[in-house]
């Protein structure tokens, strides 16, 4: 990437990420969850490992961008819930593998719980819609 | 809670910092993420173009991610300011005439600030650099002589004994005076400016030696081996800064002392600069009653006792000291004699506060002058951007940005010209510390600390705020950027009206009005200086009179007799050379202020309300020294040599003296005064005129001169002045040869004697109008810069007005106009704002210049004469300001001008 003033655009490109970002918060929450839920499941892993674990456990269903991951994980670290560190691949190809922390374990627990009872709250107030 | 925020933020700041190493990780694993899918697709049976358009599908817009996570990575306000900051250099750069010009100004002004700022941070807010300086006090007197109350009676020897004894709030109480000796045995003789110290000075002010070890009481007791402290420069000096100097012998005063200690480099005691330090001894009989307040007191406080009860203290010691010592108190009662204690760093810095706050006020000024000067600058220059301002308001820049933008460029402007402004206040510095201007204390101390730089920084914020904020005023605030969006459209440009010029002629009336009050400040000093120069002070011809100072220490002549035998030999001696034409000597000539003496004075035949006579300057002078010196003799005669041999008892008084007590001066002759209440009656001689002894600016003293020789006191005793200044008139003073043959002349007669404080008394009297005159160069060169930075600024005004008008004239004269019309029109503009500045300036002078009015001689602060000059110059000068531009406007051809646009 050229090094580009980053203000040229942030004039023309402010009000538009705003509300990209409204939409989008949900949806990276959610993104979030399940790539932590993935490495407690599945231990040290790299950003393909995990695109791939996600495509199987949710069936194909979700078809997210790929890349998406990436910027799950740099949010998961930000927040020092996972942590990065580069090792070798199977096909021993240099990797950055992902770790979760205990710090991201106890918010795995929280978060589930969250889900669970939103969950459980949205199940009632639609079924009760319905009927 | 915390704790966890405080990670969250190092842990991005980590990743701020790291982000572009973040970022190529990334781009690494988004490129071996796309190779893994490109493989799986492969595998699957895909052509590999295929697999790869799939691939890519599948990973999605890369580049979108690695933005989102370079931006993730980035602390928004941080990435704002440093582009802002980015672009406010580039623009410097772009801009070099403008900027060089801004940062220039600003500079002068910084700089001006930083350097007057370190000298009052030095002298008047740093505290003395002793351990806990808040403690240490200096032990004074007062006293009252007949409604005129002295509070700096010093201490006596007795009262010394007695308040050491009896105190009960001091750690540490000493006395300390401060002397000349001389070092002999080694080459020529040597003078050596010397500290007396009692036991407990040095400990009060807590700065250990360097090396050896503190006077002891022992020292200061008799029958000990006689020691001396070394002052560091001193030992450098004299010694080289060899540790063996330590237990070293010296002759001081002929008599033998063994070095015991040395101080560390940078000691200060009080502003005295000494080269030895001596431990002062009590002899026997000097702790007789009314023996004389010679002494400093100095005190450190024992902790958490307060000034009021250390005062307390003392007066509770007094009677005391009175019962003990047999000093009469009914006296000291009617002379309502009280301590008067006050913090050290009051006696160090003494009074020269306000002429520092005075020169830091019109320092002042002129940043904001200079302030001025840029944001006019500033103005112009953002006049000239509106395209490149336009064109940011049209891509959506709020008004916010945009000030932030341009308050950015003014405030790295404003830091710039503060660094710069930094280098010249130290190059300043150097050079005032190196001239030394005489009488300023704690100069030494002056230095550049973190104090002064945090207030450089501070001042260089300050003014680009200053002058930053006036074009953000203009071309920044709400609704602006949507005029500039209509201006886009062809609609009126912004500020093509009169208001636009409102700015601009408003910051030249403000510089002109603090022009005129920096003026009116410079000329006031002037005309005191020129006061000060025009007092007659009561002798002629100061820079032909040659001043040496000769003592005769007791141990190396002791009877009396001998001493004025020896004092008369020398005037002989000295009178012989050629080109001498009178020699004379005195304890002390006029304006010596360090050698100053008071006393009290009764007459014969006259009673004071309160019973205690007034305190009078008292000299001991030899005969020819009124003719040496060209002080007028206005009634009787002068002293005789046969009157100082024949030990005969008589007085000479000033002029002022004589009318006071008994009218006229020749009504004064025959009269008979005396010291004090049981002194020798003097009978009066001769009345000579007044002499500004006290230097020029304060009215002269009443002044007694008893005769030089021996002095008959009551009771057996006998004083004789051992130390005096030989005046030698000759129109060879001042030149190495004289004072060579000076010394020969004193050695051949006795050949241990050092000359000391060779110097005219034209030295000593320009040293007494130092003060003055070195608030007069600084006022001055103030003035100066401001007048500069005035006429620069009208100029300014002017040639832009000119430039943006040239359509304008140029119609005017293809109209017809006379060309000596068109001018006139300009250089009635220029005029007009100054005559605005003036009058608003002379209304703030008549106020600001009372602030001043104790440093002024001979004038009032409010002396028309100074400010109709001042209103001249100033108007003067404007009009060429404005007449320059508009002449080389004139010169061009018309229809170019109207070409042009």
């Amino acid at each position: 990437m050229t090094r580009r003033n980053h203000n040229e655009y942030s004039f023309g490109v402010a009000k538009g990420s705003a509300r990209a970002d409204a939409r989008t918060d949900v949806l990276q929450g959610t993104l979030d969850l399940m790539v932590l839920r993935t490495l407690e499941g599945m231990g040290p892993q790299h950003g393909y490992g995990i695109a791939r674990r996600i495509e199987q456990v949710s069936d194909d269903a979700l078809k997210l961008n790929e890349g998406t991951v990436y910027a799950s994980l740099l949010r998961l670290q930000h927040r020092r819930w996972i942590a990065a560190a580069w090792g070798s691949s199977e096909n021993n190809r240099k990797a950055k593998f992902y770790t979760i922390t205990r710090a991201g374990r106890r918010q795995l627990t929280t978060a589930t719980k969250n889900w669970e009872r939103i969950a459980g709250v949205m199940a009632r107030l639609l079924r009760t819609a319905q009927s | 809670m915390m704790w966890a925020r405080l990670a969250d933020l190092t842990s991005r700041l980590r990743f701020a910092l790291s982000r572009r190493r973040v970022d190529e990780e990334t781009r690494l694993e988004l490129e071996a993420h796309l190779e893994l899918l490109v493989d799986k697709y492969a595998r699957s049976g895909m052509t590999p173009e295929d697999a790869r358009i799939a691939a890519r599908r599948q990973l999605g817009n890369t580049l979108l991610v690695r933005e989102e996570m370079y931006r993730m990575n980035s602390i928004g306000w941080i990435e704002r300011i440093s582009g802002d900051l980015a672009f406010a250099l580039r623009m410097i750069r772009r801009n070099a005439g403008f900027a060089v010009a801004a940062i220039a100004t600003l500079a002068l002004g910084t700089g001006a600030t930083t350097a007057v700022f370190t000298v009052v941070n030095g002298v008047l807010i740093r505290p003395l650099p002793y351990p806990d300086p808040d403690a240490l006090i200096g032990v004074w007197h007062s006293a009252q002589f007949q409604g005129v109350t002295s509070s700096n009676i010093r201490l006596s020897s007795t009262m010394y004994l007695a308040y050491r004894e009896r105190n009960a709030t001091f750690q540490h109480f000493g006395v300390w005076h401060t002397g000349a000796a001389s070092v002999t045995g080694i080459g020529e003789p040597e003078e050596v400016r010397t500290l007396v110290v009692t036991d407990g000075t040095l400990q009060a002010i807590g700065v250990r030696p360097a090396l050896g070890r503190w006077f002891t009481p022992a020292d200061d007791s008799a029958g000990t081996p006689e020691t001396l402290m070394l002052g560091h420069g001193y030992w450098q000096r004299r010694f080289g800064g060899n540790p063996s100097a330590l237990g070293q012998t010296i002759t001081i005063d002929s008599r033998p002392r063994q070095v015991i200690g040395i101080m560390p480099r940078g000691f200060h005691f009080m502003n005295a600069d000494a080269d030895v330090i001596l431990p002062q001894r009590f002899a026997g009989d000097e702790l007789r009653p009314n023996d004389v307040h010679a002494y400093v007191g100095i005190a450190r406080l024992k902790p958490g006792v307060s000034l009021a009860q250390a005062s307390a203290d003392v007066a509770r010691m007094l009677p005391i000291w009175i019962a003990e010592y047999g000093t009469s108190g009914p006296v000291l009662r009617a002379a309502h004699f009280a301590p008067a204690l006050r913090p050290l760093k009051q006696d160090a810095v003494g009074d020269v506060g306000q002429v520092l706050w005075v020169l830091m006020g019109t320092i002042g000024i002129v940043l904001l002058i200079a302030c001025a000067n840029v944001a006019n600058l500033l103005l112009v220059r953002t006049d000239a951007r509106q395209q490149e301002l336009t064109i940011r308001a049209a891509l959506g820049a709020g008004w916010i940005h945009i000030a932030r933008q341009l308050l950015v460029e003014s405030l790295t402007l404003g830091v710039l010209g503060g660094a710069l402004g930094l280098g010249l206040a130290y190059a300043g510095l150097r050079l005032l510390t190196t001239m030394g201007p005489a009488n300023l204390p704690r100069l030494a101390e002056v230095s550049i600390d973190p104090v002064v730089l945090a207030f450089t920084l501070a001042v260089s914020l300050l003014s680009g705020l200053v002058f930053g904020l006036i074009p953000v005023a203009k071309y920044a605030r709400p609704g602006v950027p949507a005029a500039f969006r209509d201006a886009l459209h062809g609609s009126r440009a912004i500020g093509e009206s009169r208001d636009r010029h409102r700015a601009q002629n408003a910051l030249v009336v403000a510089q002109v009005a603090l022009a005129v009050v920096l003026l009116v400040a410079s000329g006031l000093m002037i005309r005191s200086f020129q006061a000060l120069r025009h007092v007659r002070p009561g002798f002629e011809r100061p820079d032909q009179i040659e001043a040496v100072r000769i003592s005769i220490p007791e141990a190396q002549v002791a009877a009396p007799d001998r001493v004025v035998r020896m004092q008369h030999d020398i005037a002989d001696g000295i009178r012989a050379i050629p080109g001498v034409s009178s020699v004379a000597f005195a304890t002390a000539l006029p304006m010596e202020t360090e050698f100053e003496n008071n006393m009290v004075v009764t007459a014969d035949g006259k009673t004071y309300a309160e019973g205690i006579p007034p305190l009078r300057r008292a000299k001991y002078v030899a005969p020819g020294f009124f003719t040496t010196l060209g002080t007028p003799l206005l009634a009787g005669r002068d002293f005789t040599w046969s009157d100082v041999f024949d030990d005969r008892q008589v007085a000479v008084v000033s002029e002022n003296l004589a009318r006071e007590m008994w009218g006229e001066p020749s009504a004064a002759l025959g009269k008979r005064i005396r010291v004090g209440r049981v002194g020798v009656w003097n009978e009066i001689v001769g009345v000579v005129a007044d002499v500004y002894d006290s230097g020029a600016h304060q009215a002269p003293p009443a002044i007694v001169y008893w005769r030089a020789g021996v002095q008959r006191g009551p009771g057996a005793s006998e004083y004789i002045p051992r130390a005096v200044t030989f005046a030698i008139r000759s129109s060879r003073a001042g030149t190495e040869d004289l004072v060579r043959r000076v010394s020969q002349a004193v050695w051949a007669v006795n050949p241990n004697l050092p000359l000391s404080r060779v110097q005219t008394l034209g030295d000593i009297y320009d040293r007494s109008m130092s003060r003055t005159s070195f608030t007069l160069v600084m006022l001055a060169i103030a003035g100066a810069m401001a007048l500069a930075l005035g006429i620069i600024g009208i100029y300014g005004v002017i040639s832009y007005t000119v430039s943006r008008r040239r359509r304008e004239i140029g119609i005017r004269l293809a109209l017809g106009a006379q060309r000596g019309d068109v001018r006139r029109r300009f250089v009635r503009y220029g005029l007009a704002l100054t005559a605005i500045g003036i009058a608003i300036g002379l209304g703030a002078a008549t106020g600001l210049t009372r602030l001043m009015s104790s440093l002024l001689f001979g004038i009032g602060s409010q002396d028309p004469a100074t400010y109709l000059a001042v209103s001249l110059v100033l108007a003067l000068a404007a009009a060429c300001a404005s007449y320059l531009p508009v002449r080389r406007a004139m010169r061009a051809d018309p229809v170019e001008a109207l070409r042009a646009e």
